[in-house]
């Protein structure tokens, strides 16, 4: 990165109690960045993000939001939003009167609220519902009014909290895509917390993988998934099959990297086996395949013909190219 | 079944209104169209069973309005009837000024520590309501504990047994319990997540307050402010023993009427008259809840 950036957490830590739910984490946010935390539930990935916020107080270190450090300034003096897990949509306002309370509360001119309310609601597309109650809207319609009010005031940074996590799958892909377009629109940095990998890999420019409190692992999503430091980011971020090497460590292959085949390939690395399940998703095969030694690996084919290519039980070559292996000490 | 289960506790409510409610205040009614006699009961027409339909059309001939009308032309009714209402009406502003803080209070608390700030806001049912009164007489008469109290601190002695402030005092005190928890229960319930929301989107804790927590409470305000003004209305203990002589309260219009000149159909119009007039902002409760609920 070649600007300072926007958002910069230095050696920030929060304890709650007896636990470090954020343990001394420095990181870098480029503005326009669209970043993202995963872990699991607990790993902090939730507290960073209300630090940023202001409703949490770091027990130690800075957060600095455009070069100025955030310490002491309440959550309401703070020039970033969040859109809340649970939406927090106030239930006795309109939806036109939740995206403008954010406004209001600057004092804007009427004529000037109504123009961002208006811009705010065609952007989610929701100009129709905007005189509805939140109870008289779909969860999906609830999701989007949340984006409207958190984008109204034009934050410098969007905090997004699990923002998919009550959609249901169809509605989660096709939001996914909303959102990645609107960011793209609007340039502002969007700051999320997930626990679902495919949402992070779908949506990050760059990503952070985040366990007990700190990060183990930052950079782009592709570069993740093919060179994760450990088994457990390895694991974390898709099916892995695991090849211990006789001096110590592993190699890790991703399912689909493996080549299934009745013949023996012309690889070092191949082994007899078993087909033992097969499950046919369309346009890709899962199997899992028992190997002569013993071990279990699980292998995705694209479906170049129609139905899966092998059935269960036959005999096959399960290998891989050495380029697909990556070598992890833990 | 579930939808049986409610019809039935429906239907047992209408018998407990109609039991306990309806049948009392038909008497009431029938009963200030009655006129006084000398005697004991000191009305009539009474109906006589015995008689069969005959007597129920004599009866119903013999009755009339004219307690009303002289409920309606007496000024002394009419004063504290309006009088009744100035009281309730400021003890009600009072209740909601003093009784919001304590609720929202309650409700904000650790949640460990609720239950026991609600049965201390319950505890004082555990006396007679008439004792407890009694005791603020003790309390508040000129060689009470209050001026004992700002004597030793060598502050000015106050006069308030008797006075309109004894009675607000007393209104207050009794009827805060009634406004505290219908209150707590609808600020309890509130997602403390909106308050972080308002934050987020750059509203003070005081802006946050009026436009959220507030108006999402108005519904709590309201039952609260029906609990305390219905019965304050026609309170009679209150102003009896705090108030002074010069009082002018329905509630105390009806036992002197009752008691004292024995003239029982004035003393059932002018009970008809408050309750008649106190069911109006019951019904028009119920109307907004129900439009609340059906939403």
């Amino acid at each position: 990165m070649s600007t300072s950036p926007l958002i910069r957490f230095e050696g920030v830590s929060k304890r709650f109690g007896d636990t470090a739910a954020v343990d001394d984490v420095t990181l870098d946010i480029a503005a326009g960045e669209f970043f993202v935390l995963l872990g699991p539930s607990g790993c902090g990935k939730t507290t960073l993000m209300r630090l940023l916020a202001g409703f949490e107080a770091p027990d130690a270190g800075r957060v600095l939001l455009a070069g100025r450090e955030l310490a002491g300034l309440r959550p309401h003096r703070r020039p970033v939003n969040m859109m809340f897990q649970s939406y927090a949509l106030f239930p006795h306002l309109t939806v036109a009167a939740n995206v403008a309370y954010g406004l209001l509360q600057e004092r804007l001119g009427r004529a000037e609220i109504d123009a961002r309310v208006g811009e705010m609601l065609a952007l989610v597309q929701l100009e129709p519902l905007s005189a509805r109650k939140p109870d008289q809207l779909s969860g999906g319609q609830r999701q989007r009014v949340a984006l409207a009010r958190a984008l109204a005031k034009r934050p410098k940074v969007l905090l997004l909290d699990e923002p998919l996590g009550a959609l249901d799958r169809r509605l989660r892909e096709e939001t996914r895509g909303q959102l990645k377009a609107i960011q793209a629109r609007l340039g502002t940095t969007f700051l999320m917390v997930t626990h679902d990998q495919d949402e992070a890999m779908g949506l990050a420019d760059r990503m952070a993988v985040m366990r007990q409190g700190r990060i183990v692992q930052l950079g782009p999503p592709a570069e993740l998934y093919a060179n994760p430091v450990d088994r457990d980011v390895a694991g974390f971020l898709g099916e892995v099959n695991l090849f211990p090497v006789p001096g110590g460590g592993w190699r890790a292959v991703r399912p689909e990297r493996m080549i299934l085949s009745r013949d023996r390939p012309a690889l070092a690395d191949a082994w007899t086996g078993e087909v033992q399940a097969v499950a046919y998703l369309g346009d890709r095969t899962h199997y899992t395949v028992r190997l002569a030694d013993g071990a279990v690996v699980r292998i995705l084919q694209a479906n170049t013909s129609s139905g899966p290519a092998f059935a269960r039980a036959d005999a096959v070559w399960a290998a891989f190219a050495p380029d697909a292996a990556t070598v992890l000490d833990r | 079944m579930k939808r049986g289960g409610v019809e039935r506790s429906a239907w047992l409510a209408y018998a407990w209104l109609a039991v306990f409610f309806l049948a009392p205040f038909a008497l009431v009614l029938k009963l200030s169209l009655s006129h006084t006699t000398l005697g004991i009961p000191p009305y009539a027409p009474r109906l006589d069973l015995s008689q069969g339909l005959a007597s129920v059309v004599a009866l119903v001939r013999d009755l009339n309005f004219d307690a009303y009308g002289r409920f309606v032309s007496d000024r002394l009714y009419v004063d504290a009837y309006l009088s009744s209402l100035g009281y309730a009406g400021v003890a009600t502003a009072l209740l909601i000024a003093i009784g919001y803080p304590m609720a929202l209070a309650m409700a904000r608390a650790p949640r460990g520590a609720q239950p026991f700030l609600v049965a201390a806001v319950i505890a004082p049912f555990w006396t007679s309501f008439l004792l407890r009164i009694y005791a603020w007489t003790a309390i508040l008469k000129p060689e009470g504990w209050l001026n004992l109290a700002l004597r030793s601190l060598g502050l000015p002695e106050v006069q308030l047994l008797n006075t309109d402030a004894a009675i607000y005092l007393g209104l207050v005190y009794a009827y805060l319990p009634f406004m505290v928890l219908p209150l707590y229960a609808v600020l309890e319930r509130q997602d403390q997540g909106l308050l972080e929301a308002a934050a987020d989107l750059g509203a003070t804790p005081w802006r946050a307050f009026w436009t959220v927590t507030f108006p999402m409470s108005l519904p709590g305000v309201a039952a609260g402010a029906l609990l305390c003004l219905i019965p304050m209305t026609g309170e009679f203990i209150v102003p009896d023993l705090l108030g002074g002589s010069q009082t002018l309260m329905i509630g105390k219009v009806i036992w002197s009427e009752f008691f004292q000149n024995r003239d029982w159909p004035a003393a059932a119009a002018a009970a008809a008259a408050l309750t008649a007039t106190l069911v109006l902002p019951i019904l028009l409760h119920q109307r907004l809840q129900a439009r609340t609920l059906s939403r």
